[in-house]
């Protein structure tokens, strides 16, 4: 594979003022076009994941309907609630809109391209510490939400915004601690070198016959992986983790005060930060804007100039699609459990996949006896694990007997009460029994 | 590494940030107003609101316990980081390090956990 259109570090921050004014707007445009997209595309596919059309009017296939939507908001009363802080309530939507916009600079979009003739990158900008750019943005975003919910003041806003705040950033620390293995293997921070680091493939011999690997680090690193994504879907508050805005507790969580343009920038600032970490994703794990290995064999072309653009917004789709799959398919959790999940699951469970990821990576290059110390103590770790490995707490069966109830309170039913079958679902069975005599028969 | 590579951000953010602070000042312009008293009051799904929100601003101290934890671990990212960049250099001695770096947080993370800090009731 030809590394040589692959920018480096050092290609950044040579941009003419025009260009960089080129392609802030293209990002921007870019951003607010996959949010529309993106919330037509979740509409539609849950649509049919469910045995609906989804939104079918507004335009070709209902493309237009999330524009029309964003529209309609603009001529919606903007209400501003008599107990609410008004300057913080004001603020509290620019401070999410803006982070979101923001994390998305240092996306690699594609290799070298010519724009007007100038020679450039196809990503905005690049930095030694890139992914930490995206990060704190992230964290800052969270000022936003828990903000919003604070100055509303009112009771749903305000818990919504707290446990939109307490998921966020219990989250983002597995988020944080899981794209450490990529960092190591990648050996920089910057997105562009992430990209390149995974170019190329690694050659290995199974079963006697040479078989090259492509070198995407959701291969190597697939628990990294998978604890990324999790904790991306819990980032970004969105289902089965949808708890700040869990309509059956809270309403709409910490939007529930806010109408019009300021709503629907919470809106689109929730849209950008999908499209956010499943480009994040999409260029720590997933080879960033190469075309997949079947492609670039068949085509030596795949990777120049304005194509990579495709295969980074079909692999974002693909992340994308993922998302809306866990919202039609899983159940919301219950608050406890998501933050057990994430604080004794996700979180153990990184740590000691670092050590693995260093200790392997140690071993392979040093003298026998480091390498036996090291697994030796790899042994050990994991013999402590087995032994403290945390049990079951017994719970007790809930009781099932009726509780003793004052004289004239109201009577409430045997917890191990059988229903009786329906009149319904005995003419039913009774008609399926017999099925020559009508089912009306005994009526 | 001269600052250039970061001026495009600050244009993506002043980019943003106009465009957000023009919705949220056209707003009130482009909507109608049709003043009505139950609507500035509290959403409380149609009962009357209660005059603080949440129980006085009070809220559960299990928050606060996050918010520190979180601090805790962020900390031990923020350290992670650069060992991880230049992990290849450092080799065995890097390694080493950071096992006695990680046991002693995990030391506090067990403590935390025996202790029920991680339990949400």
């Amino acid at each position: 594979m030809n590394l040589a259109e692959s920018p480096k570090l050092e290609d950044f921050g040579h941009d003419v003022w025009w260009i960089i004014l080129i392609k802030v707007v293209g990002i921007f445009a870019f951003l607010v076009v996959m949010t529309l997209f993106t919330i037509w595309y979740e509409r539609k596919v849950v649509g049919r994941m469910q045995h609906r059309p989804g939104p079918n009017r507004v335009g070709p296939i209902g493309l237009l309907q999330s524009l029309a939507d964003g529209l309609k908001l603009a001529f919606k009363e903007d209400i501003m609630p008599k107990l609410a802080d008004k300057a913080v309530f004001f603020i509290a939507p620019v401070i999410s809109t803006v982070c979101a916009f923001t994390a998305f600079s240092i996306m690699p979009l594609g290799g070298m391209v010519s724009i007007f003739g100038e020679r450039t990158p196809l990503q905005l900008t690049d930095l030694p510490v890139a992914v930490l750019l995206v990060l704190a943005c992230g964290g800052l975003g969270i000022y936003g939400i828990v903000l919003g919910g604070w100055a509303s003041g009112s009771t749903y806003p305000l818990l919504g915004g707290l446990r939109s705040a307490a998921q966020m950033i219990s989250y983002e620390v597995a988020m944080g601690l899981s794209i450490v293995a990529v960092f190591m293997t990648a050996g920089s921070m910057s997105t562009s070198e992430i990209v390149a680091a995974q170019a190329n493939g690694s050659q290995q011999e199974i079963f006697g016959s040479t078989v090259t690997l492509p070198g995407w680090y959701f291969l190597m690193l697939l628990p990294s992986f998978l604890i990324y994504f999790i904790s991306a879907v819990g980032e970004t508050n969105r289902a089965p983790f949808d708890l700040p805005e869990a309509e059956s507790e809270l309403v709409g969580g910490f939007h529930t005060e806010y109408s019009s343009l300021k709503f629907a920038l919470f809106f689109l600032a929730e849209y950008i930060n999908m499209v956010t970490v499943s480009a994040l994703c999409t260029t720590l794990f997933l080879g960033g804007w190469r075309a997949p290995a079947p492609i670039t064999t068949w085509w030596a072309g795949a990777n120049e100039g304005w194509w990579p653009l495709l295969w980074f917004t079909v692999k974002v789709l693909i992340l994308l699609f993922v998302f809306v799959w866990l919202r039609g398919t899983l159940p919301r959790l219950r608050y406890d459990q998501f933050m057990r999940f994430g604080w004794k699951v996700l979180v153990p469970i990184n740590l000691v996949w670092i050590l693995l990821v260093a200790g392997v990576r140690v071993a392979a290059n040093a003298d026998n006896t480091v390498r036996y110390a090291i697994y030796g103590g790899f042994a050990v770790l994991l013999v402590g694990i087995i032994m403290f490995w945390p049990a079951k707490k017994q719970v007790e069966p809930a009781s099932i007997a009726p509780e003793k109830l004052p004289e004239g309170s109201f009577p409430i039913p045997p917890m191990d009460l059988v229903v009786p079958p329906s009149p319904r679902t005995k003419r039913i069975e009774h008609a399926a029994a017999a099925p020559s005599a009508t089912p009306e028969q005994g009526e | 590494m001269s600052l250039s590579p970061y001026v495009p951000i600050v244009g993506l953010f002043a980019l943003a940030a106009a465009f957000a602070l023009f919705s949220v000042a056209a707003a009130p312009l482009t909507g109608p107003r049709r003043y009505n008293r139950a609507k500035l009051d509290a959403y409380e799904c149609g009962i009357e609101p209660t005059p603080q929100a949440a129980g006085g601003g009070k809220f559960p101290v299990k928050f606060y316990l996050t918010a520190m934890l979180f601090i805790v671990f962020d900390i031990e990212i923020i350290f992670l980081y650069p060992w991880a960049v230049s992990f290849n250099a450092l080799g065995l001695f890097g390694f080493v390090e950071m096992v006695l770096f990680i046991g002693t947080v995990f030391v506090a993370y067990a403590y935390v956990w025996r202790r029920g800090g991680l339990d949400w009731d």
